[in-house]
């Protein structure tokens, strides 16, 4: 285990200690990128001085609300589905394409429909994020031992108390990885949109940091949204992890 | 069993009647403002399909789609194989692939720009980060997954490395590395599509967003149904690939 991380910490660094020799060695020029401590150092000078906290809050806002309303549409669409057995031969072929098509595309669509504000960009991350979580908890409903479903019915549950007691809390495992997956897309989806137009936002910064070559700007930030990502996805992965062990699964 | 074939095929009809009701009904909701019907759709798809601006659009987008989807199965196959020969190595990277799998790349648009300037290069690069990592990864559980006994058998038969990939592990491995090249192929497209819509001169990304600078709803709509049926399409048809490799 222990050198399985030294590895990862080396390619890490290797990483980080290339790019910094490239950048001064001029390899790379400095109008492409600044060296590495030098982004670090903006980073952490424009987290001190409160720079583009509107934006990071407003970012940040639209993720967890597509990643919310995704979230409890999937699980509940998920749940409900399980039982309807045509409908969902039906929707199959939806979901087994759905992750080829550039849901991008319809961005443009949506901001002529709704206007240029957080409505397009928050539906861009639920539409990117609510196939995943009703698949991963189809998969996981279709887990439940039959013994589980009947002792439901002999105690004469409802099938919403059936959902909450039983279903749902033996799939705890796959609603975490739904959770994680979520996160991902809405992720992708409101910091995307928010690139390809908007008025605000982490993203828009970016792009509007890149048309005005403000380096100094655009590569705190990015360096930023990749941290909060990764932070977010080995969060949720812990956490699936320490839950799969506890079930004394691997 | 004939019966049994047939049905998917039915279900797919109807999926696709369903959502073209769908589409009918809100345009009815929606009105004329921000919606066109299908058939306004592919009526007007049919007219910008004479001339020859579109041609040249989707010519570039198609030309930086295959030379970045080529780059990517390249790389991908190339990580995957050193990856899932090397334990230690495997181990170690895969779960920081997954993890850039899940970032959002769009953000490293602007940094692939410096680097290679608006073009097609830059393009082809972003089209081709997002494939290699899928590719990469399914090949790399492909090799894992391989039985012991075959690649023993390689060893008894004391085979070099070349002639153990060529002949046992790749033929082994195809299904798996066949799945990721299809996720690869779709994600590569959108990569393609996304860097379009960010920055560039040319190709249906940049026609969708020159089309929403110039509210024109019509073309806005021709554009995005045109890539949804080309995506759905394509990844059907490899779908389909997909699952006689797997099951045959």
């Amino acid at each position: 285990m222990s050198r399985l991380r030294l590895y990862q910490l080396a390619v890490v660094a290797g990483f980080i200690l290339l790019l910094e020799a490239l950048c001064l060695a001029g390899v790379i020029d400095k109008i492409t990128m600044p060296p590495p401590h030098i982004i670090v150092r903006d980073l952490f000078r424009m987290i001190a001085a409160g720079r583009y906290f509107g934006d990071i809050g407003k970012s940040l806002a639209n993720v967890l609300l597509a990643f919310a309303t995704a979230y409890v549409l999937g699980v509940a669409t998920g749940t409900i589905l399980h039982g309807y057995r045509t409908a969902r031969d039906i929707l199959d072929p939806l979901f087994a394409t759905y992750y080829a098509i550039p849901v991008f595309a319809f961005y443009p669509l949506f901001i002529v429909i709704f206007g240029l504000g957080d409505g397009p960009q928050v539906l861009i991350g639920i539409l990117l994020a609510v196939v995943a979580v009703i698949v991963t908890t189809l998969n996981g409903v279709d887990r439940v031992p039959p013994v589980l479903k009947k002792t439901a019915r002999v105690n004469g549950l409802s099938p919403l108390q059936t959902a909450l007691r039983v279903t749902l809390p033996f799939c705890a495992p796959y609603l975490l990885t739904a959770a994680k997956l979520a996160l991902a897309y809405a992720f992708i989806g409101v910091i995307g949109s928010e690139f390809i137009m908007a008025r605000a936002g982490m993203g828009y910064e970016i792009s509007y940091a890149y048309t005005n070559f403000d380096n100094a700007t655009m590569y705190p930030l990015i360096l930023m949204i990749l941290l909060l990502s990764i932070a977010a996805n080995g969060l949720l992965s812990y956490w699936e992890r320490t839950l799969l062990a506890r079930r004394g699964q691997k | 069993m004939a019966k049994e074939e047939r049905a998917p095929l039915r279900h797919t009809i109807i999926l696709i009647v369903g959502l073209f009701l769908f589409w009918q009904l809100a345009y009815l909701a929606v009105g004329d403002v921000a919606l066109r019907s299908p058939w306004q759709t592919m009526r007007f798809l049919g007219t910008l399909m004479q001339t020859d601006v579109f041609w040249l659009h989707l010519a570039d987008t198609l030309k930086a789609f295959a030379v970045a989807l080529a780059i990517a199965i390249a790389l991908g196959l190339l990580i995957g194989f050193a990856l899932g020969l090397h334990r230690l190595s495997g181990d170690a990277m895969e779960p920081m692939l997954v993890a850039l799998y899940s970032i959002p790349k769009i953000t490293l648009y602007p940094i692939i720009l410096l680097a290679f300037g608006v073009g097609i290069s830059a393009k082809i690069a972003f089209g081709a980060i997002h494939g290699i990592i899928p590719v990469a990864l399914f090949t790399l559980s492909a090799i894992r997954t391989i039985k012991p006994i075959l690649i023993k058998t390689g060893r008894v038969l004391k085979l070099n490395p070349t002639v153990m990939v060529r002949a046992i592990l790749f033929p082994a491995a195809v299904p798996e590395i066949f799945t990721g090249i299809r996720v690869g192929f779709s994600l590569t497209l959108i990569g393609t599509v996304l860097g379009e819509m960010f920055a560039a001169q040319r190709g249906l990304g940049y026609l969708l967003m020159n089309a929403i600078s110039l509210y024109n709803i019509d073309l806005i709509m021709a554009v995005t149904f045109l890539l949804v049926v080309l995506a759905a399409s394509v990844n059907a048809l490899l779908l389909a690939v997909d699952r006689r490799l797997h099951h045959g």
